[in-house]
């Protein structure tokens, strides 16, 4: 069981770049780890650190306090490339509990949504609100499937109805799926496939 | 009621539905095929452990190690040279978990062992109409032979050990039929980009592709697989060609290869398209104005024909693209000297792909400075290039022959391109620091790889084909 998601209130850090690619937000030479835990002091390592690995003053990441900003918003075409689940690993390490863009690629949404990591597609005018307005108050909503602001209009965003009720319930995928095995084993029958010897 | 007439995509779906999608819950979906690598399977495994499951079934189940390993040889005490102690254990752990679980593992004493997507279509285990899933993106490369093939993460790998099902909600079908031949010279490596930059980083989100169409239909499956594999690049979730006689004749004899072989090969042929078949979105290509392609942005949609000016950006993650380059738009890309040359990965790391290569590198040499490194797709590769004399070729021009592992494709295995070091790679990812922090990928054919490693910038394979070298 993970903490339940149902409202969450907080500010946003914001990172304009489009097409923000899995090897940006985890290098490819982290994923040597045999853990799930720990990537958050790597997330967007090659932008985050300069090459003496001390922290780049300007970069988004390093100015906010985690506990606080727990929402990214990106730009569009967010999390393209590898399935590697390290991706929503390291931005929930990180302290992220939800990724807002225009896009969103499949496999980092269904990673991300058993991670307890929440990624939201917005309209473009709503994302270029956001854009704008680096640590600005959100409130999602997913129990209303809705986004509220201080000062804009509040928008509707689309969960996968299992991934929601999960989110929201705390259950976790694999332990519904368990469940499902008289269906399996009759699919294997009809199919031909005798049990494990 | 859903129509009668089916694609390919409806026709593998169908047959693996165990219970069907409701507007509260995805279908669950049965799972032929389970590839593993050590990278994304260690948290899979634990996962298990801590719930104290078994895999179910262990004989569906295959692994390699490919993406963490050396591809240098042991040293004199057979101590292998990891680029770091936690690449070793990862390496580790998943011989113990393949132990622990009975499953079948090609490890470093295997004749085998080869980059997961090279080796599985190899062994003949990647079968038409099957499912097939891999905690990696590149799965779509077997699509190449009808079946459903996409990548998982690593909570879905422990889904798909211990239930041999994963949940999923049904992709969007779209067709991208490419008419007319491939020209000379051109490869399905340039046919791949092409495609990528006609649908657009993401343009197939939510989809699964069907590639038809003639030039489709005379790849081999070889090059059908280089074409599948880029699949994800345009964003899609898989890619996929209808089997036929090529198909069939590539499995024929192949270890894995279904024993009853003509029954199979009678099913495998009516997999294909119905007439008249729905698809939510179609594409056409012309393959005969297809060249040979090079990227020159960040991501494998920003190409051009080799020798082309530069497009100017966009936008502004273009002209971030041409600044992390260092491109200038309205020149061509050969206007800068390469500096590394690679040849291998997934999507051009196989036997057809080192003999292009090969081609064009007989009898002349690297240019003095560039380093050049050619990775063979599996041990198998390795053993026909070395039959056939391409280790030499590739040696005697200057490059380094290294053992087989996705190597300079994702370096890390300690295979990488220096900061701001120009790389002109047969992979699939040009992403800032894909290989190698700082470093600037260009991606092309295995036969503009080796062109540009002759000349030392980036060149148009066919000029130098063209001529015969002094021997
Ligand atoms: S060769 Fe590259 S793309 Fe292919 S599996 Fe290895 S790392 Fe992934």
């Amino acid at each position: 069981m993970r903490e339940p998601f149902r409202i969450l209130k907080s500010r946003t850090v914001v990172l304009p770049q489009s097409s923000i690619d899995t090897d940006q937000i985890i290098p490819a030479r982290f994923l040597t780890t045999t853990s799930r835990e720990g990537l958050g002091k790597h997330a967007f390592h090659d932008w985050r650190y300069d090459v003496t690995g001390a922290p780049r003053p300007d970069f988004a990441l390093n100015t906010i306090d985690p506990a606080e900003h727990r929402v990214l918003v990106a730009g569009d075409n967010f999390a393209c490339g590898s399935s590697r689940e390290h991706a929503p690993w390291a931005l929930a390490d990180f302290g992220f509990r939800a990724v807002i863009s225009t896009s969103i690629a499949d496999i980092f949404t269904s990673n991300a949504l058993k991670n307890g990591l929440l990624p939201i597609e917005v309209d473009p005018g709503t994302h270029a609100a956001l854009l704008e307005r680096p640590g600005y108050e959100v409130i999602i909503d997913l129990e209303n499937l809705e986004l509220r602001f201080a000062n804009l209009e509040p928008v509707r965003f689309r969960v996968e109805p299992f991934a929601r009720r999960c989110l929201l319930e705390g259950l976790d995928h694999l332990g519904w799926l368990m469940d499902q095995e008289a269906a399996i084993a009759a699919h294997e029958r009809a199919h031909g496939l005798k049990g494990e010897p | 009621m859903p129509p009668p007439e089916r694609t390919l995509f409806d026709k593998v779906w169908d047959a693996h539905v165990v219970t069907p999608e409701t507007a509260e819950t995805p279908a669950v979906l049965y799972v032929d095929l389970h590839l593993v690598h050590e990278v994304t399977s260690p948290q899979a495994f634990s996962e298990l452990d801590a719930r104290g499951l078994k895999v179910r079934r262990p004989g569906r189940t295959y692994a390699t190690l490919d993406h963490s390993t050396p591809t240098l040889p042991p040293d004199a005490n057979g101590k292998r040279p990891y680029v770091t102690t936690q690449a070793e254990a990862q390496v580790t752990m998943l011989e113990r978990n393949c132990a622990k679980h009975g499953i079948a593992l090609a490890g470093w004493d295997s004749a085998d062992r080869g980059i997961v997507h090279v080796m599985a279509p190899e062994l003949g285990l990647t079968h038409p109409g099957a499912v097939v899933v891999c905690g990696d993106s590149h799965t779509a490369t077997h699509g190449a032979f009808g079946a459903l093939a996409f990548g998982i993460g690593t909570s879905e790998v422990a889904h798909v050990l211990a239930s041999q099902c994963l949940l999923q909600r049904k992709p969007k079908a779209m067709r991208v039929t490419i008419e007319g031949r491939l020209r000379e010279g051109v490869a399905a490596k340039d046919m791949a980009l092409a495609v990528i930059a006609t649908l657009g980083f993401g343009g197939g989100t939510g989809c699964v592709i069907e590639y038809a169409g003639e030039a489709v239909r005379a790849l081999s499956m070889e090059e059908r697989m280089t074409l599948c594999n880029m699949t994800i690049e345009a964003g899609a979730r898989a890619g996929m060609v209808a089997p036929d006689a090529t198909t069939i004749e590539y499995l024929r004899g192949r270890r894995h290869a279904p024993k009853h072989f003509a029954a199979a090969a009678e099913h495998w042929l009516a997999l294909a398209s119905d007439k008249g078949a729905r698809f939510d979105k179609e594409i056409s290509l012309d393959a005969t104005a297809i060249a040979p392609m090079a990227t020159w942005g960040t991501t494998p949609d920003a190409s051009a024909p080799v020798g082309a000016p530069i497009p100017a950006p966009r936008n502004e993650s273009e002209a971030r693209a041409l600044a992390y380059m260092g491109f200038k738009a309205g020149e061509p890309a050969n206007a800068q000297p390469v500096d590394v040359v690679f040849i291998g990965s997934c999507t051009n790391g196989r036997i057809s792909d080192l003999r292009a290569a090969a081609n064009v590198l007989r009898g002349r040499r690297v240019k003095a400075g560039l380093r050049m490194l050619v990775a063979p797709g599996s041990e198998a590769v390795r053993r026909e290039a070395e039959a056939e004399g391409l280790h030499r070729v590739f040696l005697d021009a200057g490059a380094e022959w290294r053992l087989p592992g996705c190597s300079m494709c994702i370096a890390m295995n300690g295979d990488t391109v220096a900061p701001g070091a120009l790389a002109i790679s047969t992979s699939n990812r040009n992403f800032e620091g894909r290989q190698g922090k700082g470093a600037r990928t260009i991606l092309a054919s295995p036969a503009t790889a080796a062109a540009s490693a002759i000349t030392g910038v980036l060149t148009d394979p066919r000029a130098l084909l063209a001529e015969t070298p002094h021997a």
